[in-house]
Protein backbone atom coordinates (compact mmCIF):
# COMPACT_ATOMS: atom_id res chain seq x y z
CA UNK A 1 0.00 0.00 0.00
CA UNK A 2 1.19 3.40 -0.67
CA UNK A 3 1.55 5.88 2.34
CA UNK A 4 0.64 8.96 2.25
CA UNK A 5 0.11 11.28 4.96
CA UNK A 6 -3.65 10.34 5.46
CA UNK A 7 -3.42 6.83 5.30
CA UNK A 8 -4.70 5.95 8.59
CA UNK A 9 -2.50 3.90 11.28
CA UNK A 10 -4.88 2.47 13.53
CA UNK A 11 -8.63 2.14 12.41
CA UNK A 12 -11.53 0.81 14.26
CA UNK A 13 -14.33 -0.66 13.19
CA UNK A 14 -17.79 -0.11 15.23
CA UNK A 15 -20.34 -3.57 14.46
CA UNK A 16 -19.23 -7.12 14.47
CA UNK A 17 -21.25 -8.70 12.11
CA UNK A 18 -20.78 -9.03 8.34
CA UNK A 19 -19.98 -5.77 7.60
CA UNK A 20 -17.37 -5.37 9.93
CA UNK A 21 -15.73 -8.42 9.56
CA UNK A 22 -15.50 -8.34 5.79
CA UNK A 23 -14.30 -4.54 5.60
CA UNK A 24 -11.52 -5.33 8.27
CA UNK A 25 -10.76 -8.53 5.80
CA UNK A 26 -10.82 -6.13 3.34
CA UNK A 27 -8.47 -3.94 4.84
CA UNK A 28 -5.89 -6.35 5.22
CA UNK A 29 -6.91 -7.48 1.86
CA UNK A 30 -5.89 -3.84 0.30
CA UNK A 31 -2.83 -3.36 2.31
CA UNK A 32 -3.63 -2.06 6.03
CA UNK A 33 -0.79 -3.23 8.29
CA UNK A 34 -1.74 -0.91 11.38
CA UNK A 35 -3.83 -1.53 14.27
CA UNK A 36 -7.29 -2.75 13.97
CA UNK A 37 -9.92 -3.21 16.44
CA UNK A 38 -13.48 -4.52 16.05
CA UNK A 39 -16.12 -3.23 18.31
CA UNK A 40 -19.29 -5.36 19.13
CA UNK A 41 -22.02 -4.96 21.36
CA UNK A 42 -23.15 -8.76 21.48
CA UNK A 43 -20.50 -11.01 22.81
CA UNK A 44 -19.78 -12.89 20.18
CA UNK A 45 -17.43 -13.60 17.20
CA UNK A 46 -19.43 -12.37 13.54
CA UNK A 47 -22.18 -14.95 13.11
CA UNK A 48 -24.39 -15.56 9.54
CA UNK A 49 -27.23 -14.01 10.26
CA UNK A 50 -29.76 -14.84 7.57
CA UNK A 51 -29.71 -18.91 9.11
CA UNK A 52 -31.62 -17.07 12.25
CA UNK A 53 -34.81 -17.44 10.68
CA UNK A 54 -34.55 -20.21 8.56
CA UNK A 55 -32.33 -23.24 9.88
CA UNK A 56 -31.35 -22.37 13.06
CA UNK A 57 -35.47 -22.47 13.71
CA UNK A 58 -36.13 -25.60 11.97
CA UNK A 59 -33.51 -27.38 13.06
CA UNK A 60 -35.05 -30.73 15.49
CA UNK A 61 -32.39 -29.56 18.57
CA UNK A 62 -30.44 -25.97 19.46
CA UNK A 63 -28.49 -25.19 16.76
CA UNK A 64 -24.44 -23.84 17.57
CA UNK A 65 -23.70 -20.77 16.65
CA UNK A 66 -23.53 -19.98 13.00
CA UNK A 67 -19.81 -18.79 12.99
CA UNK A 68 -18.18 -16.56 10.11
CA UNK A 69 -14.80 -18.11 9.14
CA UNK A 70 -12.18 -15.44 10.30
CA UNK A 71 -9.88 -14.88 7.73
CA UNK A 72 -5.92 -15.89 8.26
CA UNK A 73 -4.01 -12.82 9.17
CA UNK A 74 -7.00 -10.41 10.35
CA UNK A 75 -5.07 -9.61 13.09
CA UNK A 76 -7.52 -7.55 14.96
CA UNK A 77 -8.25 -6.62 18.47
CA UNK A 78 -11.72 -7.80 19.02
CA UNK A 79 -14.16 -5.89 21.70
CA UNK A 80 -16.85 -8.15 22.41
CA UNK A 81 -19.95 -7.84 24.20
CA UNK A 82 -18.95 -3.73 24.41
CA UNK A 83 -21.31 -1.96 22.89
CA UNK A 84 -19.98 1.69 21.16
CA UNK A 85 -22.43 4.80 22.91
CA UNK A 86 -20.53 7.49 21.51
CA UNK A 87 -18.48 8.99 18.54
CA UNK A 88 -16.89 11.85 18.47
CA UNK A 89 -15.57 12.83 14.79
CA UNK A 90 -13.96 15.60 16.03
CA UNK A 91 -11.63 14.33 18.36
CA UNK A 92 -11.59 10.43 16.96
CA UNK A 93 -12.47 8.79 19.24
CA UNK A 94 -14.95 6.30 20.11
CA UNK A 95 -16.64 5.72 23.28
CA UNK A 96 -17.82 2.09 24.72
CA UNK A 97 -20.20 1.32 27.63
CA UNK A 98 -17.80 1.03 30.03
CA UNK A 99 -16.71 4.66 29.65
CA UNK A 100 -13.59 3.54 27.81
CA UNK A 101 -12.34 5.91 24.79
CA UNK A 102 -11.03 3.97 22.09
CA UNK A 103 -9.11 6.80 19.81
CA UNK A 104 -8.60 5.72 16.15
CA UNK A 105 -6.96 7.35 12.96
CA UNK A 106 -9.75 6.01 10.54
CA UNK A 107 -13.32 4.40 11.38
CA UNK A 108 -15.83 2.40 10.17
CA UNK A 109 -19.72 2.59 11.18
CA UNK A 110 -20.78 -0.96 10.79
CA UNK A 111 -23.57 -1.15 13.24
CA UNK A 112 -26.22 -2.41 11.62
CA UNK A 113 -30.03 -2.13 12.15
CA UNK A 114 -32.04 -3.64 15.31
CA UNK A 115 -35.69 -4.78 15.12
CA UNK A 116 -38.49 -2.25 15.07
CA UNK A 117 -40.02 -1.97 18.04
CA UNK A 118 -43.79 -1.74 19.73
CA UNK A 119 -44.63 1.67 19.55
CA UNK A 120 -43.51 2.94 23.30
CA UNK A 121 -47.00 4.54 23.65
CA UNK A 122 -48.78 0.95 24.00
CA UNK A 123 -48.83 -0.67 27.05
CA UNK A 124 -45.71 -2.84 27.73
CA UNK A 125 -45.68 -6.28 26.05
CA UNK A 126 -46.37 -9.72 27.41
CA UNK A 127 -43.82 -11.87 28.13
CA UNK A 128 -43.33 -14.02 25.06
CA UNK A 129 -43.86 -11.58 22.57
CA UNK A 130 -40.63 -11.74 20.85
CA UNK A 131 -38.87 -9.89 18.09
CA UNK A 132 -35.81 -11.56 15.64
CA UNK A 133 -32.19 -9.84 15.05
CA UNK A 134 -29.67 -11.44 17.20
CA UNK A 135 -28.43 -14.73 17.92
CA UNK A 136 -30.23 -14.68 21.57
CA UNK A 137 -33.27 -13.51 19.64
CA UNK A 138 -33.07 -16.75 17.48
CA UNK A 139 -32.22 -19.05 20.45
CA UNK A 140 -34.97 -17.79 22.79
CA UNK A 141 -37.59 -17.74 19.91
CA UNK A 142 -36.71 -21.70 18.37
CA UNK A 143 -37.43 -22.40 22.30
CA UNK A 144 -41.23 -21.13 21.79
CA UNK A 145 -41.71 -22.87 18.49
CA UNK A 146 -43.22 -26.09 20.29
CA UNK A 147 -45.12 -28.29 17.96
CA UNK A 148 -49.39 -27.69 18.46
CA UNK A 149 -48.85 -23.93 19.86
CA UNK A 150 -50.24 -21.23 18.44
CA UNK A 151 -47.82 -18.34 16.85
CA UNK A 152 -49.09 -15.67 15.90
CA UNK A 153 -46.87 -13.50 13.49
CA UNK A 154 -47.25 -10.08 13.04
CA UNK A 155 -45.49 -8.29 9.84
CA UNK A 156 -45.26 -10.66 6.61
CA UNK A 157 -42.47 -9.11 5.21
CA UNK A 158 -39.08 -11.08 4.14
CA UNK A 159 -38.70 -11.76 7.75
CA UNK A 160 -42.00 -12.52 9.39
CA UNK A 161 -42.67 -14.67 6.35
CA UNK A 162 -39.82 -17.17 7.09
CA UNK A 163 -40.51 -17.11 10.62
CA UNK A 164 -44.54 -18.02 9.75
CA UNK A 165 -43.06 -20.76 7.29
CA UNK A 166 -40.44 -22.23 9.86
CA UNK A 167 -42.94 -22.22 12.88
CA UNK A 168 -45.16 -24.60 9.89
CA UNK A 169 -42.12 -26.97 9.68
CA UNK A 170 -42.13 -27.29 13.46
CA UNK A 171 -45.60 -28.18 13.65
CA UNK A 172 -47.66 -25.08 15.04
CA UNK A 173 -50.38 -23.05 14.39
CA UNK A 174 -49.51 -19.84 12.76
CA UNK A 175 -51.26 -16.74 11.84
CA UNK A 176 -49.53 -14.33 9.68
CA UNK A 177 -50.76 -10.48 10.35
CA UNK A 178 -49.99 -7.99 7.20
CA UNK A 179 -51.10 -4.35 7.32
CA UNK A 180 -50.74 -3.98 3.77
CA UNK A 181 -52.81 -5.41 1.14
CA UNK A 182 -49.89 -8.25 0.05
CA UNK A 183 -47.34 -9.72 1.92
CA UNK A 184 -44.26 -7.74 0.73
CA UNK A 185 -46.19 -5.26 -1.46
CA UNK A 186 -43.83 -1.95 -0.80
CA UNK A 187 -40.64 -4.02 -1.40
CA UNK A 188 -41.84 -6.21 -4.40
CA UNK A 189 -45.10 -5.29 -5.75
CA UNK A 190 -48.69 -7.14 -5.89
CA UNK A 191 -47.65 -9.82 -8.63
CA UNK A 192 -44.88 -10.79 -6.41
CA UNK A 193 -46.63 -10.95 -3.00
CA UNK A 194 -49.70 -12.19 -4.01
CA UNK A 195 -47.71 -15.31 -5.38
CA UNK A 196 -45.82 -15.18 -1.96
CA UNK A 197 -49.49 -15.02 -0.18
CA UNK A 198 -50.49 -17.95 -2.08
CA UNK A 199 -47.78 -19.98 -0.96
CA UNK A 200 -48.06 -18.99 2.96
CA UNK A 201 -51.77 -20.41 2.74
CA UNK A 202 -50.38 -23.48 0.87
CA UNK A 203 -48.76 -24.02 3.69
CA UNK A 204 -51.43 -24.05 6.15
CA UNK A 205 -50.80 -20.39 7.41
CA UNK A 206 -53.88 -18.53 8.20
CA UNK A 207 -52.80 -15.08 6.49
CA UNK A 208 -54.77 -12.13 7.07
CA UNK A 209 -54.25 -8.96 5.34
CA UNK A 210 -55.48 -5.39 5.60
CA UNK A 211 -55.06 -6.09 9.34
CA UNK A 212 -53.24 -4.67 12.33
CA UNK A 213 -52.82 -5.78 15.68
CA UNK A 214 -53.86 -3.05 18.20
CA UNK A 215 -52.98 -5.20 21.56
CA UNK A 216 -52.58 -8.29 23.25
CA UNK A 217 -53.96 -10.20 26.37
CA UNK A 218 -52.06 -11.61 29.20
CA UNK A 219 -52.51 -13.94 32.22
CA UNK A 220 -52.15 -12.26 35.80
CA UNK A 221 -48.24 -13.01 35.78
CA UNK A 222 -47.76 -11.43 32.36
CA UNK A 223 -47.83 -13.85 29.77
CA UNK A 224 -49.19 -14.09 26.46
CA UNK A 225 -52.66 -15.37 26.02
CA UNK A 226 -54.24 -13.91 22.79
CA UNK A 227 -53.99 -11.05 20.31
CA UNK A 228 -56.84 -8.59 19.33
CA UNK A 229 -56.83 -7.50 16.33
CA UNK A 230 -58.06 -4.29 14.15
CA UNK A 231 -61.11 -6.33 12.79
CA UNK A 232 -61.99 -6.20 16.47
CA UNK A 233 -61.32 -10.29 16.57
CA UNK A 234 -59.28 -12.04 19.18
CA UNK A 235 -57.11 -14.83 17.91
CA UNK A 236 -55.93 -16.96 21.29
CA UNK A 237 -52.12 -16.92 21.00
CA UNK A 238 -49.50 -19.27 22.93
CA UNK A 239 -46.37 -16.54 21.61
CA UNK A 240 -45.94 -13.87 19.10
CA UNK A 241 -43.34 -12.55 16.72
CA UNK A 242 -42.85 -8.86 16.18
CA UNK A 243 -41.79 -8.72 12.53
CA UNK A 244 -42.40 -5.18 11.83
CA UNK A 245 -39.09 -4.38 9.97
CA UNK A 246 -35.78 -3.30 10.51
CA UNK A 247 -34.44 0.02 12.10
CA UNK A 248 -30.72 1.03 11.02
CA UNK A 249 -28.76 1.32 14.69
CA UNK A 250 -27.58 4.75 15.19
CA UNK A 251 -28.79 5.73 18.38
CA UNK A 252 -25.12 5.96 19.87
CA UNK A 253 -24.30 9.03 16.72
CA UNK A 254 -27.37 10.83 18.32
CA UNK A 255 -25.37 13.50 19.67
CA UNK A 256 -22.03 13.16 17.22
CA UNK A 257 -22.89 15.69 14.71
CA UNK A 258 -23.46 13.39 11.79
CA UNK A 259 -26.58 13.52 9.56
CA UNK A 260 -28.63 10.92 10.64
CA UNK A 261 -31.57 10.59 8.32
CA UNK A 262 -33.25 6.51 8.89
CA UNK A 263 -28.96 5.64 8.66
CA UNK A 264 -25.91 7.29 8.36
CA UNK A 265 -26.13 9.71 5.44
CA UNK A 266 -23.21 9.04 3.11
CA UNK A 267 -21.58 10.44 0.04
CA UNK A 268 -20.77 8.21 -3.13
CA UNK A 269 -17.76 7.16 -1.18
CA UNK A 270 -19.72 5.65 1.60
CA UNK A 271 -18.07 8.55 3.89
CA UNK A 272 -20.45 9.66 6.80
CA UNK A 273 -21.53 12.99 6.30
CA UNK A 274 -22.03 15.97 9.07
CA UNK A 275 -25.61 17.17 8.91
CA UNK A 276 -24.28 20.37 6.86
CA UNK A 277 -23.10 17.89 4.38
CA UNK A 278 -19.42 17.70 4.42
CA UNK A 279 -17.77 14.46 4.69
CA UNK A 280 -15.82 13.59 8.19
CA UNK A 281 -12.26 12.94 7.61
CA UNK A 282 -11.43 9.32 8.10
CA UNK A 283 -15.07 8.09 8.86
CA UNK A 284 -17.16 5.55 7.06
CA UNK A 285 -20.15 3.64 6.94
CA UNK A 286 -21.13 0.57 5.04
CA UNK A 287 -24.38 -2.39 5.51
CA UNK A 288 -27.35 -1.50 6.83
CA UNK A 289 -26.73 1.15 8.12
CA UNK A 290 -25.60 3.26 5.49
CA UNK A 291 -27.52 5.55 3.59
CA UNK A 292 -25.93 5.75 0.32
CA UNK A 293 -27.08 7.58 -2.99
CA UNK A 294 -27.58 5.29 -5.52
CA UNK A 295 -27.28 5.75 -9.64
CA UNK A 296 -30.43 3.11 -10.21
CA UNK A 297 -32.17 5.06 -7.78
CA UNK A 298 -31.34 8.28 -9.89
CA UNK A 299 -28.94 9.35 -6.99
CA UNK A 300 -31.09 9.74 -4.16
CA UNK A 301 -30.05 7.68 -1.45
CA UNK A 302 -31.00 4.44 -0.03
CA UNK A 303 -30.32 1.77 2.76
CA UNK A 304 -30.54 -1.98 1.57
CA UNK A 305 -30.51 -4.17 4.42
CA UNK A 306 -29.09 -7.31 2.19
CA UNK A 307 -26.53 -9.26 2.69
CA UNK A 308 -24.51 -8.42 -0.30
CA UNK A 309 -24.69 -5.23 -0.11
CA UNK A 310 -22.55 -5.57 3.19
CA UNK A 311 -20.30 -7.34 1.78
CA UNK A 312 -19.94 -4.94 -1.40
CA UNK A 313 -20.01 -2.22 0.57
CA UNK A 314 -17.29 -3.36 2.63
CA UNK A 315 -14.87 -3.30 -0.02
CA UNK A 316 -15.60 0.09 -1.04
CA UNK A 317 -15.40 1.38 2.69
CA UNK A 318 -11.82 -0.30 3.05
CA UNK A 319 -10.78 1.86 -0.38
CA UNK A 320 -12.30 4.86 0.28
CA UNK A 321 -10.72 4.78 4.10
CA UNK A 322 -7.06 3.65 2.70
CA UNK A 323 -7.31 6.00 -0.43
CA UNK A 324 -8.73 8.97 0.64
CA UNK A 325 -7.41 11.00 -2.38
CA UNK A 326 -8.75 8.19 -5.24
CA UNK A 327 -12.02 7.16 -3.61
CA UNK A 328 -14.46 4.81 -5.78
CA UNK A 329 -17.97 5.82 -5.65
CA UNK A 330 -19.99 2.62 -4.29
CA UNK A 331 -22.37 1.12 -7.09
CA UNK A 332 -22.67 -2.19 -6.76
CA UNK A 333 -25.71 -3.79 -8.02
CA UNK A 334 -28.65 -4.45 -4.65
CA UNK A 335 -29.52 -8.15 -4.49
CA UNK A 336 -31.48 -10.04 -2.33
CA UNK A 337 -32.79 -13.50 -1.33
CA UNK A 338 -35.79 -15.25 0.38
CA UNK A 339 -36.32 -18.90 1.06
CA UNK A 340 -40.15 -19.95 1.46
CA UNK A 341 -41.73 -23.10 1.67
CA UNK A 342 -38.85 -24.38 -0.74
CA UNK A 343 -39.09 -22.22 -2.94
CA UNK A 344 -36.02 -19.78 -3.75
CA UNK A 345 -36.69 -15.96 -4.29
CA UNK A 346 -34.34 -14.25 -6.09
CA UNK A 347 -34.23 -10.56 -6.67
CA UNK A 348 -31.72 -7.85 -8.80
CA UNK A 349 -32.11 -4.10 -8.43
CA UNK A 350 -34.44 -1.52 -6.82
CA UNK A 351 -37.82 -3.21 -7.14
CA UNK A 352 -39.49 -1.22 -4.13
CA UNK A 353 -39.29 2.06 -6.57
CA UNK A 354 -40.87 0.30 -9.72
CA UNK A 355 -43.76 2.32 -10.85
CA UNK A 356 -44.51 -0.93 -13.35
CA UNK A 357 -44.43 -4.77 -13.26
CA UNK A 358 -43.95 -6.92 -16.24
CA UNK A 359 -44.66 -10.57 -15.59
CA UNK A 360 -42.60 -12.94 -17.74
CA UNK A 361 -44.05 -16.23 -16.41
CA UNK A 362 -46.03 -16.91 -13.82
CA UNK A 363 -46.96 -20.88 -12.51
CA UNK A 364 -47.92 -20.91 -8.98
CA UNK A 365 -48.15 -24.73 -9.07
CA UNK A 366 -44.75 -25.34 -10.82
CA UNK A 367 -43.37 -22.80 -7.95
CA UNK A 368 -41.96 -20.02 -11.13
CA UNK A 369 -42.39 -16.69 -10.95
CA UNK A 370 -40.51 -13.95 -13.10
CA UNK A 371 -41.42 -10.35 -12.91
CA UNK A 372 -38.92 -7.45 -13.81
CA UNK A 373 -39.46 -4.06 -12.30
CA UNK A 374 -39.58 -0.47 -14.50
CA UNK A 375 -39.82 3.02 -13.54
CA UNK A 376 -40.24 5.57 -15.98
CA UNK A 377 -40.19 2.56 -18.65
CA UNK A 378 -36.86 1.90 -17.46
CA UNK A 379 -35.81 -1.55 -16.08
CA UNK A 380 -35.24 -0.73 -12.39
CA UNK A 381 -35.07 -4.68 -10.64
CA UNK A 382 -36.14 -8.44 -11.16
CA UNK A 383 -37.25 -11.01 -9.25
CA UNK A 384 -37.74 -14.71 -9.76
CA UNK A 385 -38.93 -17.56 -7.90
CA UNK A 386 -37.53 -20.93 -9.49
CA UNK A 387 -36.02 -19.34 -11.96
CA UNK A 388 -32.69 -18.07 -10.55
CA UNK A 389 -30.67 -18.64 -13.65
CA UNK A 390 -33.18 -15.60 -16.13
CA UNK A 391 -31.71 -13.15 -12.81
CA UNK A 392 -28.56 -13.04 -14.86
CA UNK A 393 -29.27 -11.26 -18.09
CA UNK A 394 -31.38 -8.60 -15.60
CA UNK A 395 -28.34 -8.42 -13.62
CA UNK A 396 -26.12 -7.08 -16.55
CA UNK A 397 -28.63 -5.08 -18.00
CA UNK A 398 -29.20 -3.12 -14.64
CA UNK A 399 -25.39 -2.88 -14.73
CA UNK A 400 -24.96 -1.45 -18.13
CA UNK A 401 -27.82 1.28 -17.01
CA UNK A 402 -26.18 1.97 -13.89
CA UNK A 403 -22.80 2.48 -16.44
CA UNK A 404 -24.51 5.18 -18.38
CA UNK A 405 -25.75 7.09 -15.89
CA UNK A 406 -23.22 6.95 -13.41
CA UNK A 407 -20.38 9.98 -12.73
CA UNK A 408 -16.57 9.50 -13.03
CA UNK A 409 -15.21 8.53 -10.38
CA UNK A 410 -13.81 11.14 -9.32
CA UNK A 411 -14.08 13.58 -6.30
CA UNK B 1 -6.70 -22.13 -10.89
CA UNK B 2 -8.63 -24.91 -9.84
CA UNK B 3 -12.28 -24.72 -8.80
CA UNK B 4 -14.61 -26.64 -6.73
CA UNK B 5 -18.10 -25.93 -5.59
CA UNK B 6 -19.24 -27.96 -2.62
CA UNK B 7 -23.22 -28.79 -4.42
CA UNK B 8 -24.38 -29.70 -0.84
CA UNK B 9 -24.11 -26.06 0.09
CA UNK B 10 -25.01 -24.09 -3.16
CA UNK B 11 -28.24 -22.50 -2.68
CA UNK B 12 -28.49 -21.10 -6.45
CA UNK B 13 -28.30 -17.57 -4.78
CA UNK B 14 -26.30 -16.99 -8.08
CA UNK B 15 -24.05 -14.23 -6.74
CA UNK B 16 -20.80 -15.91 -8.42
CA UNK B 17 -23.04 -16.10 -11.98
CA UNK B 18 -22.79 -12.26 -11.46
CA UNK B 19 -19.51 -12.10 -10.53
CA UNK B 20 -17.66 -14.10 -13.03
CA UNK B 21 -20.43 -14.95 -16.22
CA UNK B 22 -17.41 -16.73 -17.47
CA UNK B 23 -17.19 -19.45 -15.09
CA UNK B 24 -20.43 -20.06 -13.60
CA UNK B 25 -23.82 -20.42 -14.84
CA UNK B 26 -27.03 -22.20 -14.32
CA UNK B 27 -28.44 -25.19 -15.90
CA UNK B 28 -32.64 -25.06 -16.44
CA UNK B 29 -33.11 -26.43 -13.44
CA UNK B 30 -31.42 -23.53 -11.67
CA UNK B 31 -28.87 -25.95 -11.03
CA UNK B 32 -25.18 -24.29 -10.93
CA UNK B 33 -22.57 -25.55 -13.70
CA UNK B 34 -18.75 -23.79 -14.05
CA UNK B 35 -15.55 -24.45 -15.48
CA UNK B 36 -13.58 -26.10 -12.74
CA UNK B 37 -9.87 -25.41 -14.60
CA UNK B 38 -10.75 -21.46 -15.92
CA UNK B 39 -8.31 -19.60 -17.30
CA UNK B 40 -5.89 -17.45 -14.54
CA UNK B 41 -6.61 -14.42 -16.62
CA UNK B 42 -10.39 -15.16 -14.92
CA UNK B 43 -8.72 -15.19 -11.36
CA UNK B 44 -9.86 -11.73 -10.17
CA UNK B 45 -13.60 -12.69 -10.99
CA UNK B 46 -13.49 -15.94 -10.11
CA UNK B 47 -11.72 -14.78 -6.44
CA UNK B 48 -14.79 -12.08 -6.13
CA UNK B 49 -17.13 -15.03 -7.26
CA UNK B 50 -15.82 -17.07 -4.38
CA UNK B 51 -16.50 -13.79 -1.78
CA UNK B 52 -19.87 -12.56 -2.75
CA UNK B 53 -21.27 -16.39 -1.97
CA UNK B 54 -23.60 -16.46 0.95
CA UNK B 55 -23.00 -20.10 1.05
CA UNK B 56 -19.30 -20.11 1.05
CA UNK B 57 -19.67 -23.11 -1.25
CA UNK B 58 -16.90 -21.96 -3.52
CA UNK B 59 -12.89 -22.80 -3.07
CA UNK B 60 -10.73 -21.18 -5.32
CA UNK B 61 -6.92 -23.04 -5.94
CA UNK B 62 -4.48 -20.53 -7.99
CA UNK B 63 -1.99 -21.69 -9.67
CA UNK B 64 1.58 -21.43 -7.88
CA UNK B 65 2.39 -19.42 -10.91
CA UNK B 66 -0.64 -17.15 -11.72
CA UNK B 67 -0.08 -13.30 -10.79
CA UNK B 68 -2.75 -11.29 -9.88
CA UNK B 69 -3.38 -8.62 -7.38
CA UNK B 70 -6.21 -10.77 -5.46
CA UNK B 71 -5.51 -11.93 -2.09
CA UNK B 72 -4.47 -15.00 -1.42
CA UNK B 73 -7.01 -17.80 -2.01
CA UNK B 74 -8.73 -19.43 1.01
Amino acid sequence: MSTSPTTPRSIVIVGASLAGLRTADALRAQGFNGSLTIIGDEPYLPYDRPPLSKDVLTAPTPAPLTALPLPDGLDARWQLGRPAVHLNPSARTVTLADGTQVPYDGAVIATGSTARAWPARRPPLPRGVLTLRGWQDAVALRAELIPGRRLVVIGAGFLGGEIAAAARVRGLDVTLIESAAQPLEGAVGTVAGSFVAAMHREAGIDLRTHTTVSGFHATDDGRITGVHLSDHSELPADAAVLALGAVPATDWLADSGIALENGVRCDPYLRALLTDGTAVPGLVAAGDVARVPHPLAGDTSVTLGHWTNAVEQAASAAHTLLHPDEPKPFNGIPSFWSDLHGARIRSVGLPGLADETRIAEHDLVGRRLEVSYHKDGQLIGALTIGRTRRLAAYQRELRALRDAVSHPATS
Amino acid sequence: MQITVDMNLCESHGQCVFAAPEVFSFDDEDYLVYDAAPSDALLDKTMQAAAVCPARAITVTANPTATTDAPAAQ
